[in-house]
């Protein structure tokens, strides 16, 4: 038996390609949508794997570092350090912020990091070009993506620091590019006022009687001098000792030093299931209208191809075919729309992808239940057009 | 000669029911003997296409009995089963336009029949090919309809409505949309396909032109047949469409 469907399609090529693009560059989007939650979800992990902490200690009962706000005194990782299972302890700063880029702006995550050597928490894990941080001010590593080349010089707020090296795919959850900077020039940045805001703060010290006591000399000078120190961290990220479970490492910490540790685990379920959860669900929302104008449009395609046929499905139908041979043809046309508009859609999809500004990750399990959901939806949208084709009376073809 | 054909006997349609019921064929009897080709014409609205639709088994008699072949198909109120299967395998039909799958060349229009059947694609192919060719069109074999002429495309209607050698074809006004050149050559087709496979051709017509050729007429009116005694004019075999 020939494939009555082949030969429709084979006959009308043109209908039924331009039609499939039309198709695909909706499927393109949808699975393009996909890739940026994929992104996202990517970017979190990339994040957390890149600090190459085992545990997160942050402010109490905060959802620090990356998730909320986050503030502990740069001197608890001493303390940390000694706690049994501790490999390593790393003070670090993350703000994100507008860094000058010459005359325009860059978005990015600034990283204070302790000085130390690769491997260190916090610390890029690899370079793609120049050298780690050697100075203790005025150097950064910035993310390729950021746009530096090593010799730029990066202005973050009032001092300019050299880059002088690379990395790749540092990204904060939002794909923000990082630029790492030695922890002190980060604190500065994050938590150092201008001298104007400095002025006046001293000026109200001054003026509180409590801190200006002309019996006590030399308390305001003490006063003023603790405010204007910079001892805060956003988080120290400890690395675990082999043999020792992070859990109760984490558990430890958390009973002496009064703070909030995370694990990998549940600083993921912060990132993917709370940081990210409200754009994942918005991503989910789209996709379930972009699914359900798809299956739209194909069941309208379909419908609309069928109506094309009613004489010759009665003609068909009155010379003995069966009733199933008619929806094969039907559901065959809708499926073969389906692959061509899948195949338009993933090739638009893999080549749009690199040009979206933020990381977009086509998974294959994506492709293949994408594919999968076509499949599903273009035979979905043929039902109407089969059932309509299965009412035609054969005794339209006799008038 | 054979004399399977088609052969009905008291059919009536009645549409509706109680006072406004529509009685469309009211004991109609006839006859199309194998080999035979006979003429059926009346004004509209005489019943004509519900005649057809009833022969053509898209449509369900009220009462009466139709046999087709050596088959019963239908016996007041009772019908054979598989009413697909029986228009498929014994009734071919020719329509007025030729209705050709716009998306088969001429030789598929006409093989998908037996492929329907469960034949294989090659013999049917064949099959279709070797009636193409005794119909003076096998040289358009590969052409798609919308590449035929008109007179190419009923020719491989025709083909399609025999290519099952079925005991009886219907031929809807076959030859409304063609000149009486072409069109006496179409009802010359049509005779020489019913002696060639013994086929019962009833052909519905309003054409003056080839009313003359038929050798028995069955007139009908407000549903009832009258058969009368056709001229049967000699067609001329220089005709062609």
């Amino acid at each position: 038996m020939i494939s009555l469907a082949g030969r429709d399609i084979l006959h009308a090529w043109g209908k039924f390609l331009f039609t499939g693009i039309g198709l695909g560059l909706l499927i393109g989007v949808t699975l393009t949508m996909a890739g940026v939650y994929r992104g996202m979800v990517d970017d979190g992990k990339a994040l957390l794997d890149n600090s190459g902490a085992d545990l997160w200690i942050v402010q109490k009962n905060t959802l620090g570092p990356y998730a909320e706000a986050s503030s502990v005194h740069d001197d608890l990782y001493r303390s940390i350090r000694i706690t049994p299972g501790v490999a390593m302890a790393a003070n670090v700063t993350y703000l994100t912020m507008q860094v000058r880029k010459g005359d325009s702006d860059v978005r990015a995550m600034v990283v204070g990091i302790t000085p130390g050597q690769v491997g260190t928490p916090g610390w890029p894990p690899y370079l793609v070009s120049g050298r780690p941080i050697s100075r203790s001010h005025y150097e950064a590593v910035a993310d390729i993506a950021s746009g530096f080349r090593i010799g730029d010089l990066i202005r973050i707020r009032r001092h300019e620091y050299n880059v002088v090296g690379l990395t790749r795919r540092m990204v904060s959850s939002s794909g923000d590019p990082m630029i790492f900077i030695p922890l002190k020039d980060a604190q500065q940045a994050q938590f150092l006022k201008d001298n104007e805001a400095i002025l006046q703060g001293r000026r109200r010290t001054a003026g509180n009687p409590a801190f200006n006591r002309p019996a006590v000399p030399g308390l305001l000078d003490s006063v003023i001098a603790s405010q204007s120190g910079n001892p805060y961290v956003n988080a120290v990220l400890v690395t675990v000792r082999p043999g020792f479970a992070a859990e109760d490492v984490a558990a430890s910490i958390r009973r002496w030093q009064r703070v909030t540790a995370y694990t990998r685990t549940q600083m993921e379920g912060i990132l993917v299931g709370k940081l990210i959860a409200t754009s994942a669900r918005q991503i989910g929302m789209f996709l379930v209208i972009l699914a359900v104008v798809s299956a739209a449009i194909v069941a309208f395609i379909i419908y609309s191809l069928t109506m094309d046929k009613i004489r010759e499905i009665a003609v068909l139908k009155l010379i003995g075919t069966r009733n199933r041979t008619i929806a094969a043809m039907i559901m065959q046309q809708a499926l073969v729309l389906g692959v061509i508009g899948f195949v338009v859609g993933k090739i638009t999809a893999t080549f749009a992808a690199p040009i979206f500004p933020k990381y977009v990750l086509l998974i294959p399990l994506d492709s293949i239940a994408g594919f999968l959901a076509v499949l599903a939806i273009c035979m979905l949208a043929s039902v109407v057009a089969i059932r309509m084709a299965l009412k035609v009376d054969p005794a339209e073809a006799i008038g | 000669m054979d004399k399977r054909g088609i052969r009905i006997e008291g059919l009536s349609k009645r549409y509706g029911e109680g006072a406004t019921a529509v009685h469309a064929l009211k004991d109609v009897n006839l006859h199309v003997d194998a080999g035979e080709v006979v003429g059926l014409i009346g004004p509209s609205g005489s019943g004509k296409s519900t005649l057809l639709k009833c022969l053509g088994a898209v449509i369900d008699p009220t009462a009466g009995r139709m046999i087709l072949g050596d088959e019963v198909t239908y016996d007041n109120g009772w019908k054979v089963r598989d009413l697909r299967a029986l228009r498929r395998d014994k009734i071919g039909f020719v329509f007025q336009a030729p209705y050709l799958i716009p998306f088969l060349d001429a030789t598929d229009n006409v093989a998908l029949l037996p492929m329907l059947a469960g034949m294989p694609n090659a013999a049917a192919r064949a099959k279709a090919h070797e009636l193409l060719t005794a119909l003076d069109v096998q040289h358009r074999a590969q052409a798609m309809p919308a590449e035929l002429s008109g007179g190419e495309q009923q020719r491989v209607s025709i083909a399609r409505g025999l290519v099952n050698q079925p005991p009886v074809i219907l031929a809807d006004e076959p030859t409304a949309p063609l000149d009486s050149a072409r069109a006496m050559a179409v009802v010359r087709i049509l005779n020489d396909m019913a002696r060639k496979y013994a086929t019962a051709i009833i052909v519905v017509t309003h054409d003056e032109k080839i009313i003359p050729t038929f050798k028995r007429i069955y007139h009908i009116r407000e549903g009832v047949t009258h058969e009368e005694a056709g001229e049967g004019r000699a067609i001329d075999h220089g005709a062609s469409t």
